[in-house]
């Protein structure tokens, strides 16, 4: 399997400034280790708003480190969030989290190994999202969640994702291991700053 | 009442009619989340005319938290004689993104700011 959903791209410019941060799901259990990912997100966001506003913007309310640091904590916390819940903790594959900074755009890449048989519902999920406008896709699966007691996989993370901070999300499913099976999703989000 | 860690707080005043939610809510889906969904209920129950919901102290909200407090407001909208005013802090960017998106659910929800 190798299939690319959304606004994923495999030819990025090469990226001079960037931070990775790998975890191993089995090194200990998720509950215990939940609290890092607040961790690992706040400091992605310190890190990287250090380098705004940028000496050729306009300092605007949108591109002030505040702003900046805000919306990768947001969105660092959700992907590994997301790819602690989803992943397949019985292949031991690591996670990780990559921040890059580019000329116009900050880009997050998560990936995480996926169960094989959860693989066509989240690729529905993903059609779905991209078909419709996030916004009122948000605001309607708020109002269906309300009417459920459990609902891990809402997709909430990533509809806020796009419908508030306006970002583009790309996924790429691939199978990194044939026997026994291991297929990873990658997520790609692009932040324009 | 009122639930109270390190990381965050949540407090009902029942004098002052008034929900406040501080630091950091980004618990572990909605097994975590179930004392703080029980003390909301327990505010629903005591059916203040004109509910305050202060968030302006609330720095980090992850999407399970945005879905309590969603199911939150859809809960006063249920009670039709119910009013609710949420306050927010422009000094916190994610409140001027996304608590829109509670009026949305409840258009009638006043949204003020710091």
């Amino acid at each position: 399997m190798d299939q690319i959903l959304g606004s994923f791209s495999n030819h990025l410019p090469v990226s001079k400034e960037y931070l990775t941060i790998v975890l191993s799901p089995s090194s200990a259990p998720l509950q215990q280790r939940w609290h890092n990912n607040g961790l690992s997100a706040d400091f992605m966001a310190d890190y990287f708003a250090a380098f705004f506003p940028r000496s050729q913007d306009k300092v605007a309310s949108c591109n002030s480190k505040v702003e900046v640091k805000s919306a990768v904590s947001f969105i660092a916390n959700e992907l590994l969030e997301n790819a602690m819940k989803f992943s397949d903790s019985s292949t031991e594959y690591p996670i990780s989290i990559t921040l890059q900074l580019h000329s116009d755009s900050l880009v997050f890449l998560s990936t995480n190994s996926v169960k094989a048989d959860t693989v066509s519902q989240f690729q529905a999920f993903i059609q779905e999202i991209m078909a419709d406008d996030p916004s009122d896709l948000l605001v309607r699966q708020l109002e269906k969640n309300a009417e459920e007691d459990e609902n891990m996989g809402s997709g909430l993370g990533l509809l806020t994702m796009m419908s508030d901070y306006l970002a583009k999300i790309g996924w790429k499913f691939e199978t990194v291991q044939e026997d026994p099976e291991i297929i990873t999703v990658t997520t790609m989000v692009y932040l324009m700053m | 009442m009122e639930i109270t860690t390190e990381k965050y707080s949540v407090q009902y005043d029942e004098a002052a009619k008034t929900v406040s939610c501080r630091g950091a809510l980004r618990l572990a889906g909605m097994e975590d989340y179930a004392p703080i969904i029980q003390l909301l209920d327990r505010v629903i129950e005591d059916h203040p005319p004109t509910l305050r919901l202060n968030l302006q102290q609330l720095e980090f909200l992850n999407s399970s938290g945005i879905n309590v407090l969603s199911k939150f407001v859809l809960k006063v909208r249920g009670q039709k004689d119910m009013a609710l005013i949420v306050e927010g802090s422009k000094a916190i960017p994610w409140q001027e993104r996304s608590l829109k998106n509670l009026q949305r659910l409840m258009p009638n929800l006043e949204l003020t700011w710091d």
